[in-house]
């Protein structure tokens, strides 16, 4: 359907539609939603590199694609690395790459793809410095598999390898940094967004799009399958994730680092918001939900600290 | 253009960057591994000094991710290139696959190097063959000639049927070891190979493709159908392009088994690589002393020419199958090969498997003429003494 121009100006999302009907994401997806949202800001002129991940089976099987960009599926391990690949070519073939009007080269890897199995190629995407933006869409576990635990599922989840019992579970580490881990090999641009806040994501992704060499997205985004919660509830989840400051948004720039919360002088809503909607956080005791806590409270309290000292 | 050839004098592994130069290769993504490191150094200095133009030139962080990258740049559109060796080939297997089902027309050169453990950089041709079932073509060069040739040709065999394809050397028999080769003046290497044409690029952005998609059970059989028959149609195309070679500069590779004074030899020497220089001057020697033998070098082994295997099969007595390489619980590898592709054919001479030359134990004309008194021996009394012959075993 064609939007008329006068409602397009009102509308704080372009507009441009890639991601079409059909797809075969579960309910209340928060990976497709953030696929969608970054197809709508970079549009056709993308190459996009999937890794084995949910979003492989999302598009669709052969012959069919739910997605209208040029797809490269590959291997787990690989996004980094395919990426490179895909950007040196562009440039010997003599394409303009990145920019407003280049060729975007996108990465969509889970977060098993990026913390654990990926994380060599990721790096090596990373220090090699390759003009092409990285988005990792991290809904915790190895979703596409059933539900396994990843180096980013956090402390107290139930999954199908870190069972919970009635009185105890097996996830007791916390939740892998990899923006961290981005943020050590000092490239111009890394960010957090969340599928709850669809303008920041869009105007990190445009960021990314403007800045030279490797961008890296790390996206919260719920699976109500794989976090046993309620499949209209993903959005609101994904909110909380952000009020409470489980995870917080930011952007790392240039060497500086600029906390985004939608509410900047609130003060985090207790972690129990967070946990309510999810039957992966059922096994926790009382003492478990204060260990995350501290957990949170410490990774907040450090990030600003960081704003504060490199602002 | 007359054809004048450039002399030089280059190792097997400068051969091969020369000729990576001379393709216009556009994408090179590779990972240093002893004995391939002097061909991306080599690369590398092309780049440094200005020798080459528009190559992107992709320092990974691994030889997986060396292969993912040449991946990416050949889906995308580039003439891609690597080169590895045994480890580094090994840890590639998986993206061997994704190259050849996504068909990807890649070609990569592989310093045969024997598998630890124990710990070894010398010749051996497991790490290779062990690669026999990921869908790449591969082609074995005896000596550095047929390295430059070899990448040449490789790249056009595999632009033509969408196979990526290996060239396989010797690790420091021809990597590291100096000889003359013959080089193609640039215009007339662009008049053999003109640039790639690809069928699908990443960079149609008015209709897009997915590579790789999911195929269910419905499709998946079919698209191995159409690799199988891209390799039956690869064999075709290797007998045009060796011959258009030999008629542009002067050496015919027409033959996917090179056959060496076959035409009346009782039994022949079967072989691949640069252990067939040293047979084909030990069948020299022998003819000298009497013997009636030849060699038959088998130079492309995937895909495997069954045809030319059973026109020499039916015209000699025996064949000795030198193995440098060897599939634990069974045999050498193309012993395994050669009789599997003779059974339904009629022709069965006796054939012997030698076991020669692993992890670069020396293999030299005095042992082809002791393998040539065993097989003679065979030979008269009709019957094979021992199948497998571990012949350098210390006893």
């Amino acid at each position: 359907m064609e939007i008329p121009e006068t409602i397009k100006k009102k509308l704080t999302l372009p507009a441009d539609e890639h991601f079409y009907a059909g797809h075969t994401a579960c309910q209340g997806c928060g990976a497709s939603l953030g696929l969608r949202y970054v197809l709508k800001a970079y549009g056709r002129k993308t190459i996009v590199t999937i890794p084995a991940c949910c979003s492989t089976i999302i598009a669709g099987a052969w012959p069919y694609s739910t997605l209208d960009a040029n797809l490269f599926h590959t291997a787990f391990e690989t996004t980094g690395a395919v990426m490179g690949g895909i950007e040196a070519a562009l440039k010997a073939m003599g394409y303009k790459v990145k920019g407003e009007d280049g060729i975007m080269v996108v990465g969509w890897a889970g977060d098993g793809g990026t913390a654990d199995i990926g994380l060599q190629a990721l790096s090596g995407f990373l220090e090699r410095g390759h003009d092409a933006v990285y988005i990792m869409y991290d809904n915790e576990a190895y979703m596409n598999t059933g539900i396994q635990r990843s180096g980013s599922t956090p402390y107290g989840a139930w999954t199908t390898n870190t069972p919970g019992g009635k009185r105890h579970f097996l996830e007791k580490r916390h939740k892998k940094k990899v923006i961290d881990i981005v943020i050590a090999h000092e490239i111009p641009y890394a960010a957090t967004a969340s599928v709850a806040y669809p303008e920041d994501f869009i105007r990190k992704l445009k960021t990314a799009q403007k800045t030279p060499g490797p961008s890296f997205i790390q996206l919260f985004s719920p699976c109500p399958t794989g976090w046993r919660s309620p499949t209209d509830k993903s959005i609101e989840i994904a909110r909380l994730a952000v009020q409470t400051a489980y995870f917080p948004l930011f952007e790392y720039k240039d060497g500086k680092y600029k906390i985004n919360m939608p509410n900047p002088k609130k003060e985090p809503k207790p972690i129990e918001e967070f946990l309510k909607y999810q039957g992966r956080f059922k096994y926790m005791t009382k003492e478990d939900i204060e260990i995350l806590q501290a957990w949170v409270n410490h990774e907040w309290e450090k990030l600003k600290k960081l704003a504060e000292v490199f602002g | 253009m007359e054809y004048k050839p450039i002399r030089k004098v280059v190792s097997g592994n400068y051969a091969a960057a020369y000729a990576v130069k001379d393709a216009r290769v556009q994408v090179v993504a590779a990972y240093p591994i002893t004995p391939q490191t002097s061909i991306i150094e080599k690369i590398a200095e092309f780049l440094a000094n200005g020798e080459v133009e528009n190559l992107q030139y992709v320092p990974v962080e691994s030889e997986h991710s060396a292969m993912a990258a040449t991946i990416g740049a050949s889906a995308t559109g580039a003439r891609a290139f690597t080169a590895t060796s045994a480890q580094g080939l090994a840890l590639m297997h998986e993206m061997l696959h994704w190259a050849a089902g996504a068909r990807l027309p890649i070609v990569m050169v592989d310093v045969n190097r024997a598998m630890a453990p124990p710990w070894s950089v010398w010749d051996d041709q497991t790490d290779s063959l062990a690669q026999r079932d990921t869908g790449w073509m591969q082609f074995y060069a005896e000596n550095n000639q047929e390295v430059y040739d070899g990448v040449l040709m490789a790249f056009k065999i595999a632009e033509t049927v969408n196979v990526p394809a290996m060239v396989v050397e010797s690790a420091f028999i021809l990597s590291h070891t100096y000889d003359v080769v013959e080089m193609i003046p640039q215009e007339l290497v662009d008049e053999f190979l003109p640039p790639r044409k690809p069928l699908y690029t990443l960079t149609n952005f008015d209709n897009p493709i997915s590579v790789g998609a999911l195929a269910t059970p419905a499709d998946y059989y079919e698209f191995r159908y159409k690799l199988a028959k891209a390799h039956e149609k690869a064999k075709k195309v290797i007998k045009e392009v060796g011959k258009e070679f030999g008629e542009m500069f002067g050496r015919d590779y027409s033959q996917m088994i090179e056959l060496y004074r076959t035409d009346d030899a009782d039994f022949v020497f079967m072989g691949m690589g640069s252990l067939m220089g040293t047979v084909k001057q030990a069948v020299d020697i022998l003819r000298e002393e009497g013997y009636k033998v030849g060699a038959a070098k088998v130079r492309w082994f995937r895909p495997f020419p069954k045809e030319e295997l059973y026109e020499l099969a039916k015209n000699v007595q025996g064949i000795a199958v030198l193995d440098r390489n060897f599939s634990f619980g069974q045999e050498g590898i193309l012993f395994t090969e050669a009789k599997g592709a003779l059974y339904n054919t009629g022709a069965k001479p006796l054939m012997k498997n030698y076991i020669v030359g692993l992890g670069g134990r020396d293999f030299t004309v005095n042992d082809v003429r002791k393998i040539a008194d065993n097989m003679k021996a065979v030979i008269e009394k009709g019957e094979i003494d021992v199948e497998v012959d571990w012949y350098h075993l210390k006893r």
